[in-house]
This record gives structure tokens, C-alpha cells and sequence, in this order.
């Protein structure tokens, strides 16, 4: 098998005495959409977590491309290609939608000490920024205040925030928790259209999404990874079904 | 910029101090001419303040240490007989912003509260070594005999002439200010007070540009500090106590926190208020206290958020 | 040697009165995530109320008690008119309400007590000395105040860590609905640990009156050493509390008892006897600048965040 994208080996993340992430192997093909699937509270925020930097893990290695980014810094991952959406979302608030994507295209022009030059009207900013507003529908939400979309268009605008970072591989923590029906059909919609593109790490409740969108499933329960398949594989296995699918209605 | 009813009043207010000089003559009171300067500097100060305060919510808790480094530069060299001004205030500038790179790097590593007591407990720290400056002067302070001389350009002991030069110095300054707030590095700036968490995120290592942020502030900041030495002819701990650092926060969030001349009308209605309250009571911060409450309470966006018209992008 | 033991003494002293003020700051922090710069005016306040208080009752002991009392009426009388308004908004708001809160006591001061400041007077049994060890007599008030200072300190840690109210407490920092759930009154509990504060800010300024005097002001200079002292221990910690009150208090009094003597033997005497002082002063600034860059979240992080 080509190498994968992203590599964890041995990653142990402890909060007190309870183990959140348990010795966590994983591998994310390149190109593939892998889905994290769990019960709440079996440590995929975690998991992102520590592979988006903000948490440190108390042992084990992250590879990114092959290249070791366990110590790399939150900005730094993003820039090597990682970037992620949040559980809960995670704006600029008091920004315009525009603004919240061209903040994200901005991070990648280089460094920002440019201290003169008015920033909101620059065309290298703004074009690049309407052009993912538009590829997650938000194209006529340019000049609200973000604070003012609905929710389903935050996680629409987290994701253009995501994808304005030219990222390799998409960390998306419950993109569709708390959509309604109509919101989640489009989110599938979106992410069906990168997928291939960019290489995604989806942890998501949604079943019906997983199965329509993930190349590979990953079941987290109390911190280990008891199962890794194609969905199929997932469906059929029998440890699967006793620990998560058989009770597969929770929320969060 | 647009042009709203908001910028026509700050417009109106720069026009009027613009005039102060004049009206102090035609008034035959020259001592507005003194009390304006002070006010005029003190706004160099907390418009200084608000790029970090306003812009970047770091709530720095020890800005009036500037006030200190700046005027003790001055007040130091003009002690050993370097009174060229070309050499006093920008060494004055470039020492806090040495004092601003090293406090500010270990302050901005801590956030929220602690950030609050860091800076006003490094604050203290330079108080006290003020206080220590035996050589000159101790608590006591330091008279500076000879004043600042820019090549002998500007009458700089002809009262209107060294108005007009804060006065230029100020507008310089908002000039600059409102050019950064609206360049990369001020959204970055501004992003990072917004959600500091999601920019680093999204790939902007935020701390760098927060800490040059700081650097700046401290070094306009120290720049005021030059000229209220300069204005008073003296300089001693007392511009660095905390309480003063606590003024210019209040400065800023009178005059209305982000907003590009909230903090200069903030300052000067603050002194305006403290002239008028302490000539009508010997115990004005018996009223002014409360005010300071009600504030907080009522009018958090301060003078500028009572204005009409105009967002604040 | 005697003087060194003398002046750990005082080092003591002087920590556990500053436990009692940090102690309020942090748990007042801690609980209701409210900073407050007026908690120095309840140690002047409580040092006010006690010159007062003992003069008309002409007794040391039952004036301080009374004004215990005073401070816990007052205490709850600013919770209920000021402070309540506050929990809800952000830390600069309560920087800057609080400052006008400091300003407006200051200046009542000065107001009802005069600008000039006031000296307690010690009953007689405590105006004396022990002796401790041969040649080394002691002032009994001092050690009275270590006394006080300890059973007050460990009357504190008990009533956080073991009893039902402490646990409320406790609660009430790490999940306030979940106190609310419990059928507890949040509004009840916050203004009764504000006047619990309160009393243990006034019990520092009565205790350090005698010591030093009364006078406006005085609660600032020890407010922002409190600050120094909760940010050193971790910010909402009881525990880190005390030890950075202890280090920080002997760290202060033995380096302004040993620097005259230690410069002296680099400079001129009056050079010394001028820059020791201030040097003494910045010593528990430097130390809190090292364990910051070491640990930004003190010693003992109560939580993160
Ligand atoms: N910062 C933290 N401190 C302590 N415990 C935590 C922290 N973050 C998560 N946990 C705990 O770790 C476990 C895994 O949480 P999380 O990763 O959020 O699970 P999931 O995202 O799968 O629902 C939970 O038991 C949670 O309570
Ligand atoms: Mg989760």
C-alpha cells in the first residue's frame, strides 16, 4: 500500500486516570475519506485533537506525509496541510462571512507583517475567498456578519475556512451534528465533491452519511480502536455491532 | 472611509483642537495651551493602548510604564547633557520597545486573567526600580533643566509650538493606527481577539504578531512618555504607578474600545471630567468611582458607541 | 543567626497575612470568576473600622470583632450592589468597575476619616516581647498574628476540602448548574464567600494596623503583592495560595532585612541604604517573572483556561 497520509502510532492521551485515546494505530489512505466512528465520549475529539496540535499527547508519534509532526505547533500542521473543523463551531464571530474565509486564504500569502496596505479590499484575498463561499453555497452571505448565519451555514463556513488553507487532509469533528435533514443532504453533497480531491478524517454520528461518503471506517470505543474496515467490513463485524451499533441513536 | 455622522463630529472635535491655541489667546487663559498639551499627550498614550486593548483585547494592565521609560530616557540623558532630541526620543521609542519585546513575550504567553496581573505586577516591578534611581532623583523625581532641541526646528519652550507638535504627533499616530487595524497584520490582530483558538487553526501563528502588536503600542506609548517629560520638565515614578495604567484603560473605554478617536475624545472628556468634578468637590472620585460602574454597566462601548451612524469595520 | 530566625519570623507574619488576602482574591476568582481590585480596600476598610471601633470600645479585642462584622455587612452590602451586576460580563469590565470601586473607598476615606493616618494602639499584655531563645525576645503581637494567621489558614483549607459548605464551594467553581441542580442557591453562595472574603481582607488589615499604620492607600501596595501571590500559587488554588503567600513573604522581609547589609559590601553606604529598599520591593516581581516563564499557570493550576 502507497504510504498513507496520516500515520499514528501508539498515541496515548490520558486525563487523570482515565485513558482517552488508548494506544491509537491509525491510517489514513491518500485520497480516502475515513471515517472515526464512536459513542460519545470514546475520545475522537481527542483524537483530532492531538492531530490538529492542540493537545499534546503523552506518547506516541503523529506522521503527516511521512514527515513527524508529533511536536509541530497548531499553525505549523496547517501549513504542512492539516486542517480541521470544530465539534463546536468555531468562527469569527464578529467578522463577515467573507472575512472569516479571506483570514484563512490570507494564512497562506505568506507571513501577515504588513502593516500598510488596506487587507479587505485585496483581490488576493477576497477572490480566492468568494470562490470557496460559493463552492459550499454560501455565495450571497459574503457581507453578513458570520455571528448572524444559521448553523448549518457555520459548518458550511467552517469548512470554507478549512478548505481556504489548500489543506491535504480535512479533520472534521461532527460536521452535521445539529443539521436538519435538508442541511446535512447538502453537507454530503459538499464533501462528495471534494472527496478524492482532498484526503478527509470525518467523525460524524450520522450513520447514513458515514456509509455513503467513508472509503474506510475506524471504530473508537473507551479510547481503542477495536475495529478498521471498509464499511462493509464494519457492517458485518460482529464486536462492532455488540459495543456501537446496536445502540447507535445517541447524539452529540 | 465613508463619511458618517460619526467621523463628522471626530472630525469637528480634532478641528477644535486644532484651535486651542488660538482660543486660549483669545480667551487670555494660556494655561489651556498647558492643560491641552498634557491631554493631548496623555491621548498619544492611550491611543496607543487601544491598538492592543481595543483592537487586540490584550487588557494590559501596565501601559503607563511607558509614560515612565520614555520620560526617564529623556530625563537621564538630559542629566548627562544630551539634550538633542534627535537622539532622546528615539532612544526613548526604542527602549520600550526593548521593555515591550521582553515583558511582552513572557506576558503573552498567559491568557485572560493572569495576562491582567502579569502585566500590571511587571508594571510594579519598573515602579519600583524607578523608585531605586537613586542618582536621579528616587521617588522624589527628576527636574530636567535643559529641554529637548530638535536641531533648533521647533520652538520647543514656545508653548503653541510644542502644542502643535503633540498635536501633529497625535494625528500622525490615529493616521498610523487606522492604517494597521485595516492592513493584514490588524486583521490578524483582530482575528486573534476574536477567536485566537480558530486562527491559529486556520495557520496564522497568532503570538508573533500579538507580540509585535504589544511592541508597537509600547513604543508610541514611550514616545508620549518623552513628550510629558518634556512638557513638565520633569519626570518621577508617579506616571508609572498602577493607578495611572488604570486611567489610560479608562481613557479607552470612555472614549469607546476599537473605535479610532474614541480613545483621544475618552481621554480628554476624562480629564475634562476630573478639571470639573475636583473644582466642584475636594472628594470628585466619590462621584467619579461610581461613574466607572455605570459605565461598565450602561455604555460599555463608550462615547463612541453613543455616536450616530456608521459601522466600525 | 538570631536575626535570621528573627526575621523568618516576620517573613511568616507577614506571609500568612497575606494568605488571608490572597485567599479571599483567589477564591472569589476561582468561584465566581470575578477579579477584583477593591479587595484591598476591605483591608483598608476592616483597618479603618478597627481604629474606630477600638477607640470607642476601648478594647483591642471586641473593636476588631466589631469590625469583622462591619467588614462582612459591608462585603455583602457591595456584592449585592455592585458586584452581582458583574458575573456575567468579562474580565475588563470587572478591572474597570472594581477601580471605581477602590476610587470611591479611597476617597471615603479621606472623607470620613481624614487624610491623615491612623496608629492602633496594642493593649498591654500584647505590647510585650517573649523570649523565644537566649538573646532572641520576640514581640508577643507578632507571634499572636502568626497564631491567628495559622488557624485561620487551616480553618480555611478544612472548610474547603471537608466540609459540606466547602464542597458547595468547590462545586460551585467547577459547574454552576450542577450546584443549581442540587436545589443550592448560587446567588446565596456567592454573596456569602464575597463576605467571606471580605472578613479575611479586613482580618489581614487589622492584624498588620498595629504593625504598620493606617492610611489610605494601604491596601493597594499589599493588593497587587496578593495578585503577585495567586498568580505565583495558580489562580483559584487555596493551596497554591498559601505556599506562594509563605515564599513570597519571607522572600520579601528577609531580602529587605539582608540587602542594605549585602550591597553595602559593593557601593557606598547611602547608595545602599537608598537602592536596597527598592531592590527589596522588586525581588517578589523577578521571582514571579521566573516561575511564569517556567509555568505560565503558577504552581498549582486550579483548572485550565
Ligand atoms: N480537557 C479534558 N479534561 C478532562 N477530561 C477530558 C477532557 N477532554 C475530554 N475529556 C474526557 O475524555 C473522554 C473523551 O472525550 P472526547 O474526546 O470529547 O469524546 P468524543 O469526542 O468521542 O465524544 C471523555 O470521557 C471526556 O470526558
Ligand atoms: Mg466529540
Amino acid at each position: 500500500m502507497a504510504e498513507p497520509i496520516l500515520a499514528t502510532r501508539g498515541l496515548i492521551k490520558r486525563f487523570g486516570g482515565l485513558v482517552a485515546t488508548d494506544q491509537i494505530d491509525l491510517d489514513v489512505a491518500a485520497g480516502s475519506v475515513h471515517a472515526l466512528i464512536g459513542p460519545n465520549g470514546a475520545g475522537k475529539t481527542t483524537l483530532i485533537g492531538q492531530l490538529s496540535g492542540e493537545i499534546r499527547p503523552d506518547s506516541g508519534s503523529i506522521r503527516l506525509e511521512g514527515r513527524d509532526i508529533t511536536a509541530a505547533p497548531v499553525h505549523k500542521r496547517c501549513r504542512l496541510g492539516l486542517a480541521r473543523s470544530f465539534q463546536i463551531t468555531s468562527i469569527f464571530p464578529d467578522f463577515t462571512a467573507r472575512e472569516n474565509v479571506a483570514m484563512a486564504v490570507q494564512s497562506r500569502l505568506g507571513h501577515s507583517f504588513r502593516f500598510w496596505r488596506r487587507a479587505k479590499s485585496d483581490p488576493a484575498r477576497t477572490g480566492p475567498a468568494d470562490a470557496l463561499l460559493a463552492e459550499v453555497g454560501l455565495e450571497d452571505r459574503g457581507n453578513m456578519p458570520a455571528a448572524a448565519l444559521s448553523h448549518g451555514e457555520h459548518r458550511q463556513l467552517e469548512i470554507a475556512m478549512a478548505l481556504a488553507t489548500a489543506p491535504r487532509l480535512l479533520l472534521l469533528d461532527e460536521p452535521m451534528a445539529g443539521m436538519g435533514v435538508e442541511e446535512s443532504v447538502r453537507m454530503v453533497e459538499t464533501l462528495q465533491r471534494l472527496k478524492g480531491r482532498i484526503s478527509i478524517l470525518l467523525v460524524e454520528h450520522d450513520m447514513d452519511a458515514v456509509f455513503a461518503l467513508a472509503d474506510r471506517i475506524t471504530v473508537l470505543v473507551y479510547g481503542r480502536a477495536i475495529a478498521t474496515g471498509t464499511p462493509a467490513e464494519i457492517r458485518a463485524n460482529q464486536e462492532v455491532r455488540a459495543a456501537y451499533l446496536g445502540a447507535d441513536e445517541e447524539e452529540g | 472611509m465613508r463619511v458618517t455622522p460619526r467621523l463628522v463630529v471626530y472630525g469637528l472635535f480634532m478641528l477644535a483642537l486644532a484651535m486651542v491655541p488660538t482660543l486660549a489667546q483669545v480667551l487670555a487663559e494660556p494655561f489651556l495651551v498647558t492643560l491641552f498639551t498634557r491631554m493631548i499627550i496623555l491621548a498619544v498614550a492611550a491611543v496607543s493602548l487601544n491598538l492592543i486593548l481595543g483592537y487586540g483585547g490584550m487588557v494590559s494592565f501596565g501601559h503607563a510604564v511607558y509614560l515612565g521609560i520614555g520620560g526617564y530616557t529623556v530625563g537621564i540623558l538630559a542629566e548627562h547633557g544630551t539634550t538633542n532630541g534627535f537622539v532622546q526620543w528615539p532612544l526613548a521609542i526604542g527602549i520600550s520597545a526593548l521593555y515591550a519585546t521582553v515583558v511582552g513575550a513572557i506576558c503573552l504567553r498567559t491568557r485572560g486573567v493572569y495576562f491582567i496581573m502579569i502585566t500590571l505586577a511587571f508594571a510594579q516591578l519598573v515602579y519600583f526600580v524607578g523608585v531605586g534611581l537613586y542618582a536621579y532623583g528616587g521617588d522624589d523625581g527628576l527636574t530636567i533643566y535643559t529641554r529637548s532641541d530638535f536641531a533648533g526646528l521647533i520652538r520647543m519652550s514656545h508653548k503653541p509650538s510644542f502644542y502643535y507638535l503633540c498635536f501633529a504627533i497625535l494625528c500622525i499616530e490615529i493616521l498610523i493606527i487606522h492604517r494597521i487595524v485595516h492592513s493584514r497584520f490588524g486583521l490578524v490582530i483582530r482575528a486573534s481577539k476574536s477567536n485566537d483558538r480558530r486562527a491559529n487553526a486556520i495557520g496564522i501563528p497568532t503570538f508573533r504578531y500579538r507580540l509585535a502588536a504589544f511592541v508597537i503600542a509600547g513604543s508610541f506609548c514611550g514616545l508620549a512618555g518623552a513628550m510629558l517629560a518634556t512638557q513638565a520638565d520633569y519626570i518621577s515614578p508617579a506616571v508609572m504607578h498602577w493607578t495611572r495604567s488604570g486611567d489610560l484603560i479608562v481613557s479607552v473605554v470612555l472614549g469607546g474600545m476599537g473605535s479610532l478617536f474614541g480613545p483621544a475624545v475618552g481621554t480628554i472628556v476624562f480629564l475634562l471630567l476630573e478639571e470639573v468634578l475636583s473644582s466642584l468637590t475636594e472628594y470628585w472620585q466619590l462621584v467619579f468611582g461610581p461613574m466607572l460602574l455605570l459605565l461598565v454597566l450602561f455604555a460599555k462601548r463608550g462615547i463612541d458607541g453613543l455616536l450616530p451612524g456608521g459601522d466600525r469595520g | 543567626m538570631l536575626l535570621l530566625i528573627e526575621q523568618s519570623l516576620n517573613g511568616l507574619q507577614f506571609g500568612l497575612l497575606l494568605f488571608l488576602l490572597a485567599a479571599g482574591l483567589t477564591l472569589v476568582f476561582g468561584i465566581m470568576d470575578l477579579v477584583n481590585l477593591a479587595h484591598g480596600s476591605l483591608y483598608m476598610m476592616g483597618a479603618y473600622f478597627a481604629a474606630t471601633f477600638i477607640t470607642w470600645t476601648d478594647s483591642f479585642v471586641l473593636g476588631a470583632v466589631l469590625a469583622l462584622g462591619a467588614a462582612f455587612l459591608l462585603g455583602v452590602a457591595i456584592e449585592l450592589v455592585a458586584v452581582r451586576t458583574l458575573y456575567a460580563r468579562d474580565h475588563l469590565d470587572h478591572v474597570l468597575a472594581t477601580f471605581g470601586l477602590l476610587l470611591f473607598f479611597n476617597e471615603l476615606v479621606r472623607l470620613v476619616w481624614g487624610p491623615a493616618g491612623r496608629t492602633i494602639q496594642l493593649p498591654g499584655i500584647l505590647n510585650t516581647s517573649v523570649e523565644l531563645l537566649p538573646g532572641l525576645s520576640y514581640p508577643t503581637y507578632r507571634l499572636v498574628v502568626i497564631l491567628v494567621g495559622g488557624l485561620v489558614a487551616f480553618g480555611l483549607y478544612w472548610l474547603v476540602a471537608r466540609t459540606r459548605t466547602g464542597m458547595r464551594i468547590r462545586a460551585g467553581a467547577s459547574d454552576r448548574e450542577m450546584v443549581g441542580a442540587l436545589g443550592i442557591d448560587i446567588r446565596k453562595l456567592y454573596t456569602l464567600v464575597f463576605g467571606l472574603g471580605a472578613v479575611l481582607a479586613a482580618l489581614a488589615g487589622i492584624m498588620a494596623a498595629p504593625i504598620t499604620t493606617v492610611s489610605i492607600g494601604m491596601g493597594e501596595r499589599i493588593l497587587i503583592v496578593a495578585f503577585v501571590v495567586i498568580v505565583i500559587g495558580g489562580i483559584g488554588s487555596i493551596r497554591g495560595a498559601f505556599v506562594a503567600a509563605l515564599m513570597v513573604g519571607m522572600i520579601d522581609t528577609v531580602g529587605r532585612a539582608f540587602l542594605p547589609e549585602i550591597l553595602r559590601g559593593f557601593m557606598s553606604v547611602p547608595a545602599a541604604n537608598t537602592l536596597a529598599p527598592a531592590l527589596a520591593s522588586m525581588l517578589v516581581y523577578i521571582l514571579m517573572a521566573l516561575i511564569l516563564f517556567l509555568r505560565p499557570q503558577g504552581l498549582f493550576p486550579a483548572r485550565s483556561g
